[in-house]
């Protein structure tokens, strides 16, 4: 390949990513989704402009799965990993041999012997790394409880390589027609025995290493290196991890993951991070353009029949295995649906395994093929299942319509509702209850619930936004109910169903911020609390104390600042939405707070508190 | 004697007369100046910690610009807070007996207008009456008030002396050069309840 085929290639790549990316984001799809699409638009099937290098480009850019299991091997520290591992031995084998089993039962009667059927079973257990956590990323729902059972599952069917690749020999041996021996690393003239304390010795080494050798090495790097030193340092690491994981014959994801894990705790985990996140994002792009021009649009046309029934079968009987699962292992309605829908679709490492079970003539031509392009359409389908679930599924959870239950409220008399539980509404309620006033409060998010009532609030599950929830919770005896839940459009709802259903109540509502502030005030309620206002004001206070401000005469500035804030806050709440209008009270505001400002270089004022002096200064003084 | 000057001016960035009379206390040996309204800007006195600080002293002084022929807020909320019934007075209430309070004040008018025939009609004595009678229910001695007459007109060098006249007054009494009970207010009978206490 010449320089300018190089360049053209990474070209087309790159254009591809950039193209796709923000166009994919812009429709309200994931950018997976988009980086698949320009690969099979630009593949061999259709226009034909990314050739045969994609199968290389597709090897060489899965390296950038295993720079993104670093790094996610740095963001979790020894203890958080070690607090998972029920979840990773536990749900991780059980959806492992669940769904193995499942797809091996499926598939006996179409193909030729029973070994097939299990790598068949097993290679379509996993699930992409790379799809799913990208995806949960840009969800940010990789973090959540279900997040990290999804990031469980995928560490353990890493794990789970080693053992497959180690049965295949084994399955191939036995009588198997199209058995031949076939081994391809260093470690294949060793007894077992030998090879698995050599795993075991290497792998203990290179964690050992990491932890008392890393730190003086990367000090020594960051004092005398340049900034470009450093970053070829992270890449080397990860390189040769990945180098000699493949030796061994091990899962490089799983190694430079335990490596990234020995590294979380590490003063240099930041600069780490910022280093190899740009290589993670290119590579990963590469690898999704890579897998999208490597769907074979021609079996697709040829047996389309074929080839969407089993696609059907396999994602389906996937998804059904694991909702089981996800049941069995106690995870509320919605999580079973976000963890089945997030692992349906088959992995990158399932081409690998192709690869190597073919060689061992454990499938046979036609199952290869129709396995790879399995995979290839279902890693297409993942980012749209996961959609589905997110924009379908979720919301009709959050409804209520499969839920659990509303709570029965029950109290003895109520002098106020609070509506939403979170941080701010828990202040309040601390300040009422400490007060000795009767409060019920209110929330939708069953997980702070349930934390809630450990700690001892009487916090009832429920939906604010019911009438008959809200007639049981003390509405029309009740006083006063704070509205302090967490979405926009549900405040505004609620306020209107409760000045429509109980005109008694009397509502102070945390708004979020100006524009939601007035669309309150246009509902009838002047009482509005802008969320970032007030802490924002208590700082500019102590900032003008810090500057040297007296701070009986900060108080009085903010005061005043804010009462002509709110001021012109309640005078555009009443020109509901004129343009022409508002445009004219700013230039008013505007006029005000320059002649502020011109009083204040004149000798009076900053914010024009006249109290205690007139001009000669004797108003009041005596 | 140790001495708490309690400073209460809203609005210091425009002070001149009080600005001066902080200063010059401050620099006396044995003196703890205590701005009320920097402390408490919320009005949220801490009747305990400032009770402490009242035990602390012998001699307190509330230094004040003269508003509307009184103190400014702070100091009547003060009095509200922290003179507590069985604490300053009333049954038990026996914490200050035998101890001295003083105004020290800066007016905006001249002294002719503190007179029965001038604008303001009365002395400023007669306008102090309630801090005069404070301090007697609580069995203390009250002092005549350091008065800097038209704080915001007076000359510079005028000024500097009054604050240094001040100054002197606060080193007199501190180190005892000066008996306070040779300030007395005019005609101020001492109470009963603070020759009980004895002189400290």
């Amino acid at each position: 390949m010449t320089l300018n085929e190089l360049l053209l290639g990474a070209m087309v790549y790159l254009a591809a990513a950039v193209v796709s990316a923000p166009l994919a984001k812009r429709l309200g799809l994931g950018s997976v989704i988009g980086f698949l699409a320009a690969g099979a638009l630009l593949g061999p099937s259709a226009l034909g402009l990314l050739g045969q290098e994609q199968e290389s480009v597709k090897h060489f850019a899965e390296f950038g799965v295993i720079v993104m299991l670093f790094l996610v091997g740095l963001e979790l520290e020894p203890a958080r990993l070690w607090s998972l591992r029920r979840q990773i031995f536990g749900l991780g084998l059980a959806q492992v041999l669940g769904v193995a089993a499942v797809l091996m039962g499926l598939s006996l009667p179409f193909t030729h012997y029973w070994q097939e059927s299990l790598m068949v079973g097993l290679i379509l257990a996993m699930s992409s790394t790379a799809i799913v956590l990208q995806s949960m990323e840009e969800q940010s729902t990789l973090k959540t409880p279900v997040g990290q059972s999804v990031f469980s599952v995928l560490l353990f069917q890493d794990i789970s390589v080693i053992p497959i690749l180690a049965l295949m020999p084994l399955l191939a041996t036995t009588d198997f027609p199209g058995g031949t021996d076939h081994s391809g690393n260093l470690m294949s003239e060793f007894s077992p025995l030998a090879q698995g304390l050599i795993t075991v010795a290497v792998v203990a080494a290179m964690l050992l290493l990491g932890r008392y050798l890393a730190r003086p090495l990367f000090r020594f790097v960051a004092e005398w290196g340049a900034r470009e030193i450093f970053v070829a340092m992270s890449l080397l690491i990860v390189v040769a991890i990945t180098l000699l994981m493949t030796q061994l014959g091990l899962s490089p994801a799983l190694g430079t993951f335990l490596a990234g894990v020995v590294l979380a705790d590490s003063e240099y985990k930041r600069e780490l991070e910022m280093d190899l996140q740009p290589f993670k994002g290119l590579l990963l792009a590469v690898f999704f353009i890579a897998v999208g021009a490597g769907i074979d649009f021609g079996l697709l046309a040829q047996k389309p029949v074929l080839l969407l029934s089993a696609l059907a079968a396999f994602i389906g009987l996937k998804l059904i295995t694991q909702f089981l699962l996800a049941w069995a292992f106690g995870m509320t309605r919605p999580d079973q649906s976000r963890f089945s829908f997030a692992l349906a679709q088959g992995s990158e490492f399932g081409f690998v395994l192709i690869g190597i079970a073919a060689g061992f003539g454990l499938l046979t031509q036609d199952i290869s093929a129709l396995l790879t392009a399995l995979i290839a359409l279902s890693m297409v389908a993942a980012p749209f299942l996961m959609m589905l679930d997110e924009k379908l599924l979720q919301p009709r959870f959050a409804d209520g319509d499969f839920l659990r239950e509303h709570d029965v409220i029950t109290h003895d008399g109520v002098d106020a509702i609070i509506a939403g539980h979170g941080r701010f509404g828990m202040t309040v309620s601390r300040v009422l209850n400490a007060q000795g006033k009767r409060t019920v409060l209110l929330d939708i998010d069953p997980s702070q619930v349930d934390a809630l009532r450990k700690f001892g609030f009487k916090v009832f599950y429920g939906d604010a936004l019911r009438a008959d929830l809200l007639e049981s919770a003390g509405a029309r005896e009740a006083k006063l109910m704070v509205i302090a839940i967490d979405d926009r459009e549900k405040v505004t709802e609620l306020v209107k169903l409760a000045r429509h259903d109980f005109p008694n109540l009397k509502l102070l509502v945390r708004v979020f911020d100006r524009t939601h502030a007035q669309e309150i005030m246009r509902e009838g309620v002047e009482t509005v609390y802008r969320e970032v206002f007030g802490t924002s004001m208590d700082l500019a206070r102590d900032a003008l104390v810090t500057l040297g401000k007296h701070p009986y005469e900060a108080n009085r500035a903010i005061s005043m600042f804010r009462a002509h804030d709110e001021r012109f806050l309640r005078k555009a709440a009443k020109l509901n939405g004129d343009e022409a209008g508002l445009v004219d009270l700013s230039r008013q505001s505007r006029a005000e707070i320059a002649r502020v400002f011109a009083a204040d270089k004149s000798g009076e004022t900053a914010t024009a508190d006249n109290a205690w002096y007139d001009e000669d200064g004797e108003k009041s003084s005596a | 004697m140790r001495i708490l000057v309690l400073q209460a001016h809203p609005r210091p960035s425009h002070s001149i007369a009080q600005k001066a009379l902080g200063a010059a206390a401050r620099a006396v040996v044995g003196v703890t100046l205590h701005d009320l309204y920097a402390t408490y800007p919320d009005f949220a006195i801490n009747a305990r910690a400032e009770q402490d600080l009242l035990l602390a002293h012998d001699l307190i002084i509330l230094q004040h610009p003269f508003y509307w022929y009184s103190s400014p807020a702070m100091i009547k909320e003060w009095q509200d807070i922290v003179l507590d019934f069985g604490w300053a007075y009333g049954p038990g209430g026996n914490k200050l007996h035998g101890k001295f309070l003083m105004n020290a004040i800066s007016t905006g008018g001249s002294e002719g207008f503190y007179a029965p025939e001038g604008r303001n009609r009365h002395t400023i004595e007669q306008f102090l009456a309630p801090f005069n009678q404070t301090a007697h229910l609580c069995g203390m001695a009250y002092l005549k008030p350091f008065i800097v007459y038209e704080g915001r007109k007076l000359k510079k060098a005028l000024l500097d002396k009054q604050a240094e006249a001040y100054a002197d007054l606060l080193q007199a009494l501190a180190t005892g050069q000066k008996k306070p009970l040779k300030r007395l207010a005019s005609n101020y009978v001492l109470p009963a309840t603070f020759k009980a206490a004895g002189e400290p």
